[in-house]
């Protein structure tokens, strides 16, 4: 059994070098999550903020052409997170390759720019339930003492929104990681297409297969346990 | 006497919705420098309305403010600079959570005023010795009780050094046992010659503190005149009326 085993391993990773497909997969799988959550994050902070100022000043602005101004951009968000939440990522990854971005060369930017993009819309209302869950009185504090809007945001509502939203953006990472697993529909090679790559190539299914499902589950497992030592130690400071 | 005059208040309308609740229906007074005023009045008279209005957290529908010379309701106004000499105390206290007491007093003075932090924390220190509470510089707001949040609420507003100081039911939130601490901080701060403009329930509070007590029905303004005049021989009925509800 364990010689079976041991002569599986040796036939899918070591002969050929194949192990190199996962490895370099696992790569791409990282470089892609990593740099589409960067802009998701970006993309989700600026979306929510003008989402969140439009609706908590809609009522007191005084009609010009700010206020025109950023009901416009408002509803530009709107179709945004409409749009994309409403799509599948597959669709829209699809299309970002073969139509909007089909003069790139580069294969990973183009992924990182539609999972980017999408992950901004659920980034967005993560935060913007964060910022919504913050008392309202704190905002009020924050402005009878004579901060700006922005400055109320940055040193008083964030630091607190963000506390409240660390699981669901964990949560989000972890979707994310997940699913660029369909890179491999735009000819990239991440950890999944790796696997399946090299189950193409030694026509046995079992090794390659799981090992790509233990790596995914193991990054998981290990960010969880990052996310969690983070989150106790920001619960320190508060109830 | 003019340049004595801190607050000014004309024709103060404000409405809620689509101007289907008149929580203010032209007000007109004025503060001074130096005096106390406390505002009474039944439930949903428009109390706070009218104190959030005085620092535009309320947006007044119409109507002016005039605070130091200078038009609030004026759109050409710096807001944020004139909200840094009107201190403001809440019922709930709303002291940063994010922060610890001592991040809670010299934020505003080190982002707003520009003071060191060495400044900031040395006038910190002294007003929070003041209240009895330098030993919580390091504590967080949820390991204080509601007297203690208090004090520090009204420590925080004091670190701006602000010219007149707002409060709205500061201790309609608190365990009786506690009123008295955070009275008896304010009951201080007046003999100290702060202007003060002081929404309460505590009639007590009003009688022995207060300079001018101003009754507030139904959005308008009815009577006002000294704590002697207001509990003493008043005049309106519903001031008759509200009185010999809650004395
Ligand atoms: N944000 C708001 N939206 C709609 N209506 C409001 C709002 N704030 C106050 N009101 C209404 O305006 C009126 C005056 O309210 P206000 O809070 O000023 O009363 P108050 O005198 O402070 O009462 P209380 O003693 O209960 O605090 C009430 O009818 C209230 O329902
Ligand atoms: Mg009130």
């Amino acid at each position: 059994m364990f010689e079976k085993l041991k002569a599986e391993f040796i036939f899918n990773f070591i002969e050929g070098d194949r192990w190199k497909y996962i490895v370099n997969g696992l790569g791409v799988t990282l470089q892609v999550t990593f740099f589409a959550l960067l802009l998701g994050t970006v993309i989700g902070v600026i979306v929510a903020s003008i989402r969140s100022s439009y609706d908590q000043t809609k009522d007191d602005l005084r009609p010009g052409p700010w206020k025109v101004f950023l009901t416009l951009l408002n509803g530009l968000c709107k179709l945004y997170l409409t749009v994309i939440r409403g799509t599948p990522v597959v669709v829209q990854l699809l299309i970002g390759y073969f139509i909007i971005f089909v003069s790139s060369t580069n294969t990973v930017l183009v992924a990182v720019l539609v999972f980017g993009i999408n992950s901004g819309a659920y980034i967005t209302e993560i935060i913007r339930g964060g910022i919504m869950s913050v008392d309202h009185g704190q905002f009020e504090a924050g402005r009878s003492i004579g901060f700006s809007y922005l400055q109320t945001m940055q040193l008083i509502i964030i630091p607190q929104a963000f506390k409240n939203v660390l699981p669901s953006l964990a949560n989000e990472f972890i979707a994310l990681l997940k699913e660029t697993a369909v890179c491999g529909y735009i000819g990239l090679m991440d950890l999944t297409k790796g696997g399946d790559v090299i189950r193409g190539r030694t026509f046995s299914a079992f090794m390659p297969l799981f090992a790509v499902a233990l790596i995914y589950l193991l990054l998981v497992i290990i960010f969880s346990k990052l996310v969690g030592i983070l989150e106790r130690r920001l619960r320190r400071n508060e109830q | 006497m003019s340049s004595d005059i801190l607050i000014e208040v004309k024709d103060l309308h404000k409405s809620f919705g689509t101007g289907k609740i008149h929580a203010l229906n032209g007000i007109s007074t004025t503060i001074s420098r130096g005096e106390v005023v406390c505002i009474i009045g039944p439930s949903g008279s428009g109390k706070s309305t009218f104190l959030r209005c005085l620092n535009l957290l309320e947006k007044p529908t119409s109507g002016q403010i005039i605070f130091e010379g200078d038009d609030l309701t004026d759109k050409k106004v710096n807001l944020n600079l004139h909200r840094q000499r009107m201190g403001m105390v809440f019922q709930q206290f709303n002291l940063f959570n994010n922060m610890n007491i001592m991040k809670n007093l010299t934020c505003a003075p080190m982002k707003l005023k520009k003071l060191s932090k060495a400044a900031a924390e040395a006038k910190a220190m002294e007003l929070l010795n003041r209240v009895g509470l330098a030993d919580r510089a390091d504590a967080y707001p949820y390991q204080l009780s509601g007297g203690q949040k208090q004090r520090v609420a009204i420590v925080r507003a004091l670190c701006m050094e602000p010219d007149v100081m707002l409060f709205d039911e500061p201790t309609s939130a608190l365990d009786p046992e506690m009123v008295g601490e955070v009275l008896d901080v304010m009951k201080e701060l007046a003999a100290a010659g702060m202007t003060m403009v002081v929404v309460t329930h505590e009639m007590g509070f009003a009688r022995e503190v207060a300079h001018r007590v101003v009754f507030l029905d139904e959005g308008k303004l009815l009577e006002q005149g000294t704590p002697q005049q207001i509990f003493g021989n008043p005049q309106n009925e519903r001031l008759k009326s509200f009185l010999a509800k809650v004395l």
